[in-house]
């Protein structure tokens, strides 16, 4: 039996590309690919780690991109977003499935990993939808449409171009609690960013101190077009919790305004 | 802003519109230029939904509740006892801003009660969508209804600046509607109706010569009819629709079940069950018209006036036209695959492209997704089994019923009884 390698890189797309370009020019039989910090659960295979190289990755994704669709491209990139364990290796096999076949293998969904590529993709989009339909901006003092989110996956790079076209003339901040990291559009262009919130924001006066006046009339009066839109007859809560999982109620305006 | 006063109407103004189904804002392309606000790509988003599961994607709105006309299904008619209000134009222009600034909407659709004349009404739903295109710089989706009878002039400049028009049939047959809305005539709707099909032909075409042409309802004009009101079959109701889809271009059709709002004796009474199931086999049937290739009188006709409560459109006709079965997946015309019962469009297009690399088994259809507890009946594949089975249309339905949970179930069981 030939050894196997696990392959440690540092949790960066390009990190994983050069993975990937590393297991095929040393022909190595791999049997994981893991973030940086994971517990690793065989024993028998042989750790190696893989320093992120740019030119490296780039040479994966060009060689890619002569036989993948555009769908196949975004269904890498979505399902490394996922941040799933294991999905490093699916789209490892991806790769060297498209490598072998010489041509876009994602209509190929009788095999295992290009169906859980494709399954998992669908999922991060999804959630990219629902994070562009439930991210609610309040506006603060300083004139800054602000929101937070806690999405399942890593949605907010595939949501930047939606939101940046959308509010062009606004000033916007979109920070991802989990992930500890926004984006910041300042009326040009549209940001990385980092913020401490070490002050507690969940006391009221906090909140009336950061947010403009009128944030709480408009989110009232969203919250009364709100129920004023249910048609009692209809009534059908299994329903609205599939549409609007609970998950996501604490950032809904409409489900947990300023002033309750 | 007058925040109280405001909210005082728009929980009656709401309130009012919410009987008005379509809330698509998907299928206009008005692309943010200079630094504007808003975009409208093509798709919509619905950013939330009501307790009844029912999308907000737009403001739904009436300008008034106010209305000079009384027709019996609707809840602003003249001879109701309700409170009544009127926004002003700029009002509905802030709240649309202002929500939609915060991503609660992906637009406005504006409605209204018939104060003065059609022509006075529709001017006044005019003047808003002008204000947010021109001053606002607004590029999100408007959604204007029209007026029954409104001129043709008016019809022309609406369509510049909403992206979708539509008039509400209401009832779908002129009898029906003769009954419950003696002061209107059929001629009003469709006239509206026409002026619209006929500019966005000519947009069309000028749009071909010279490409500055100003956009005209980009996302087309929608009509919506109540359905158990008035008596109608499915069939007339399906014909109905598909003639206003061939003969006006209709983008969509909306059905909306009539939920009792009187004790008018020309309608279902007050408590008496609004017909969901009904309702949801409509669009069923309607999606197959308009997506998977069936014509009208496939699904209904003479000998099948109604579609069948137990089971979805699709799997009925499949039970009567046994003949055409069973596929095999593997070497069928996509035609043919979207005629199984439980291969829907995205599956089908997934079995096209997974059958060019192996030929597929029960597995396989499995995890593309495959309704099998339907589709088994009616396929050939790379596993055997199901297929050397000589299953009599009424064992195979009685087989997928037992062998699933509908989520009508519970409601036409006790319909059933009751007869």
């Amino acid at each position: 039996m030939e050894p196997s390698t696990c392959l440690i890189y540092d949790g960066t797309f390009h990190g994983l590309l050069t993975c990937v370009y590393t297991a095929f020019e040393e022909k190595l039989v791999v049997n994981n690919i893991l973030p940086p910090g994971t517990p690793q659960t065989d024993m028998f295979a042989e750790n190696m780690e893989v320093f992120t190289d740019e030119a490296k990755a780039k040479r994966v994704w060009q060689g890619f991109q002569k036989y993948a669709t555009p769908r196949g491209q975004n269904a890498i990139y979505y399902a490394y977003l996922s941040e799933l364990p294991k999905i490093e290796l699916d789209i490892l096999r991806y790769f060297q499935h498209t490598f072998k076949f010489k041509t876009s293998v994602d209509g190929d969904l009788a095999n295992n990993h290009i169906l859980n590529i494709a399954q998992t993709a669908k999922k991060v989009a999804r959630e990219k939808h629902r994070m562009e339909a439930f991210v609610r901006f309040q506006l603060t003092k300083d004139n800054i449409y602000f929101s937070n989110i806690e999405p399942d996956f890593n949605v907010l790079p595939i949501i930047e171009k939606h939101f940046t076209s959308r509010y062009s003339d606004q000033q916007w901040i979109i920070y991802d609690l989990k992930r500890k990291f926004g984006l910041y559009y300042d009326l040009q262009e549209t940001r990385v960013i980092h913020i401490d919130f070490s002050k507690n924001l969940s006391s009221l006066e906090e909140k009336e101190h950061l947010f403009d006046a009128s944030e709480i009339e408009f989110q009232q009066l969203w919250k009364k077009y709100f129920e004023a839109t249910t048609i009692k007859s209809r009534i059908n809560t299994r329903l609205h919790h599939q549409h609007v999982p609970k998950r996501y109620w604490k950032y809904l305006s409409e489900k947990n305004p300023l002033h309750n | 802003m007058m925040f109280e006063r405001i909210k005082e109407k728009l929980e009656i103004l709401a309130d009012a519109a919410k009987y008005d189904v379509s809330c698509s804002s998907s299928g206009s392309k008005r692309r943010n230029k200079n630094k504007g606000l808003g975009n409208s790509d093509g798709m919509g988003i619905c950013h939330s939904y009501t307790q009844d599961g029912r999308c907000v994607s737009l403001l739904k709105i009436l300008l008034t509740n106010h209305c000079i006309f009384d027709c019996a299904y609707c809840v602003t008619r003249r001879s109701n006892d309700i409170k009544r209000a009127a926004f002003k134009v700029q009002e509905v222009v802030d709240l649309t801003i202002n929500f939609y600034r915060r991503n609660y909407i992906e637009g406005l659709f504006l409605s209204s009660g018939i104060f003065k004349d059609a022509d006075f009404t529709m001017e006044r739903l005019i003047r808003v969508a002008k204000k947010l295109r021109l001053e606002e710089n607004f590029n999100g989706y408007i959604h204007l209804k029209s007026i029954p009878g409104a001129s043709d002039e008016l019809m022309r400049e609406a369509g510049l600046y909403a992206d979708r028009l539509s008039v509400n049939i209401e009832i779908p047959t002129i009898s029906g509607l003769k009954k419950l809305a003696p002061e209107k005539n059929h001629s009003d709707f469709i006239k509206p109706m026409n002026k619209v099909k006929n500019e966005i032909i000519q947009y069309n075409s000028e749009k071909k010569l010279i490409k500055s042409t100003p956009k005209y309802a980009p996302a087309g004009q929608s009509t919506q009819m109540i359905v158990g009101a008035s008596g109608e079959s499915d069939r007339e109701i399906m014909l109905s629709a598909n003639y206003y889809y061939k003969n006006y271009n209709m983008k969509r059709v909306y059905y909306s079940g009539y939920v009792p709002i009187s004790n008018d004796p020309r309608l279902p009474s007050l408590g008496s069950q609004v017909p969901m199931l009904r309702e949801n086999r409509l669009y069923q049937t309607d999606w197959l018209m308009r997506f998977y290739g069936f014509d009208v009188n496939e699904l209904l006709n003479q000998q099948f006036p109604n579609l069948d409560v137990e089971v979805d459109p699709k799997l009925s006709w499949a039970l009567r036209n046994q003949h055409q079965f069973p596929v095999d997946v593997n070497s069928a015309e996509k035609e043919m695959l979207l005629r199984i019962p439980g291969v829907g469009l995205k599956s089908a297009h997934k079995i096209v492209q997974a059958r060019r690399f192996r030929k597929l088994n029960f597995d396989h259809l499995k995890a593309i997704g495959v309704a099998l507890n339907r589709a088994r009946y009616f396929i050939i594949c790379d596993s055997r089994g199901w297929e050397t089975r000589d299953l009599a249309p009424s064992k195979i339905k009685s087989l997928i019923l037992r062998n699933s949970v509908g989520k009508f179930r519970k409601e036409y069981s006790s319909q059933l009884s009751l007869f």
